[in-house]
């Protein structure tokens, strides 16, 4: 048997507990296939719990245990990096709770702040920066750490009652699906809720549609007052720091 | 290829340290960092690192490169560690020999490996792909295991120095990985310091283990054990000056606890390298 065949052996051993058939496995292995088996174990736990703390307080040690293992039976880690393992966990929780749609969207947030944190560097445009911008054909760059997640409970509201350690609201659905902003400020990952035309309106931003487009599209689609709609997301997005670049008629870059 | 040699006293940075060696507070020569937990897009992590690389030299240690899978290592991991590398400009550049995962599944522990001509080739071939996409030569650490393959058909210390031969990279020698494995596989300890290339070693891991049901664990979460201090001293002996570190993984110390610990491996070296004057 070649090298390949005794790892996939090992891998069957840590991942379903299936006991080496190799025989180049020693007789005597068990006990350090064992501890092999319990650091593998060790590693999912600790990753999890330490990426979804809230979500964990929300769902209580026992079921957020019960969850990890559901997850590890699921999904065993595949990235060379742990820090990516957490990023199939909350489609694991819907599953679990199909009829608490708050326990995913937390876990999503979580999610979503962690991955803020090491998104890639950028520096927003200032306010100062924005003399001399054509709007009508101003492109605007969003900041790399910029995550849309959608949205239909109260979850963020959760989130921050759990973190503050005060007494977390009853789970709330929202009238309509809304969507929460996460990016990173400096080095603080922040988030917002919004609904779901700022957050379509910025999706057509970051593939690359002009403000005059956006505007244009906003008068199509004959809201209240389009123009008054679309300045105020603009100087909302300026003033979170979502922007990093405007390529106008006159060039605005940090 | 050419490795420089170094021959300070560094820690392992862990987290709740970050500050004081932001700060260049702490009296070491050199700082050791894992190089998986700055292999980021940017943000804190990067920032902290640029900041320590300003007042210390360092070493970037990883866990994730798999170089004994059966399989080239991840082109991704490798895209991601040169720049690091292009970044810090390290002193060293290490990882274990040992693999971690096989076929899209990830263990994230270095798993063990049988020392036979089979292996020697997947890891040689592996070592060689990583220097040349990094663009230096890296060092090999040795693994603390707890099994050992029947049909293994040279020992540790042999297949190190064959490895080194092949691909030209340097050792990192954790003494204390070295006294888990002589302990739990019943080989002797002083063989293998003795057995290993003695040229082809740039760095020394000190760091503490524990006790398990059967077997020693390499837990990296105690102190240095008065074994390995005298095993230390066999090596420096040796050696000669050697880059020295202590490593603690787990249950993290003051910081004072572990500047200790180090100021121990400087009165244990200087005593062995007079002694051997």
């Amino acid at each position: 048997m070649s090298l390949l065949a005794l790892q996939q052996d090992f891998r069957a051993w840590l991942h379903v507990g299936e006991a080496p058939s190799d025989p180049r496995f020693a007789e005597d292995a068990r006990a350090g296939l064992d501890i092999y088996q319990n650091n593998y174990r060790g590693q999912i736990v600790a990753c999890l719990d330490e990426s979804f703390a809230v979500t964990r307080a929300w769902l209580g040690d026992e079921a957020f245990q019960d969850a990890i293992i559901a997850h590890a039976g699921r999904m065993p880690p595949h990235s060379w990096s742990l820090d990516h393992y957490p990023d199939d966990f909350p489609s694991t929780l819907a599953q679990l709770y199909p009829g608490d749609a708050e326990v995913a969207e937390l876990a999503t947030l979580e999610l979503a702040l962690g991955h803020a944190f090491v998104a890639a560097d950028a520096v927003p445009v200032a306010t100062g920066d924005l003399a001399g911008v054509e709007w009508d054909h101003a492109r605007l760059h969003l900041t790399p750490s910029l995550r849309m997640c959608g949205l239909t409970t109260n979850a963020p509201a959760i989130w921050s009652a759990i973190t503050a350690e005060t007494m977390p609201p009853p789970v709330e659905l929202l009238p309509n699906r809304g969507e929460i902003l996460v990016w990173r400020h400096d080095e603080t990952p922040r988030f917002r809720t919004t609904d779901q035309a700022e957050a379509d309106a910025l999706r057509h931003i970051d593939k690359g549609m002009n403000f005059g487009s956006l505007c244009a599209a906003l008068v199509d689609a004959g809201g209240d007052d389009p123009a008054a709609v679309a300045g105020q997301w603009l100087a909302q997005w300026i003033s979170d720091g979502l922007i990093i670049e405007i390529e106008g008629e006159t060039r605005c870059v940090n | 290829m050419h490795i420089a040699t170094f021959d300070g006293f560094g820690l392992g940075m862990r987290k709740p340290h970050y500050p004081a060696f932001v700060e260049g507070q702490v009296d070491v020569d050199f700082v050791e960092v894992i190089s998986e937990n700055f292999m980021v897009d940017g943000g804190q992590p990067r920032r902290i690192l640029r900041q320590v690389r300003e007042r210390y030299p360092v070493a970037l240690h990883g866990v994730s490169m798999s170089i004994g899978s059966a399989q080239p290592v991840n082109p991704d991991y490798l895209i991601r560690l040169r720049a690091l590398v292009d970044e810090i400009d390290p002193l060293f550049v290490s990882d274990h020999l040992c693999w971690t995962g096989i076929g899209g599944f990830n263990s994230h522990d270095l798993l063990p490996l049988p020392y036979d001509d089979e292996t020697l080739d997947v890891v040689a071939a592996n070592v060689g792909r990583a220097q040349d996409a990094i663009g230096r030569a890296m060092l090999i650490e040795n693994p603390s295991s707890y099994i050992a393959f029947g049909h293994s058909t040279m020992t540790e210390w042999e297949f190190l120095d064959r490895l080194c031969e092949r691909s030209g990279c340097g050792l990192l020698l954790d003494v204390n990985n070295v006294f888990v494995s002589a302990s739990n596989h019943g080989f002797d300890a002083l063989a293998y310091l003795d057995g290993v290339p003695a040229h082809r070693v740039r760095q020394v891991h000190l760091a503490g283990h524990s006790q398990g049901e059967a077997l020693l664990i390499d837990t990296h979460d105690q102190p240095v054990c008065a074994t390995v201090w005298d095993l230390y001293a066999h090596l420096v002996g040796r050696l000669g000056p050697v880059a020295t570190m202590i490593e603690r993984d787990d249950a993290i110390p003051p910081l004072a606890e572990l500047l200790d610990e180090l100021a121990t491996a400087r009165r244990v070296a200087d005593r062995s390298l007079r002694e051997a004057a």
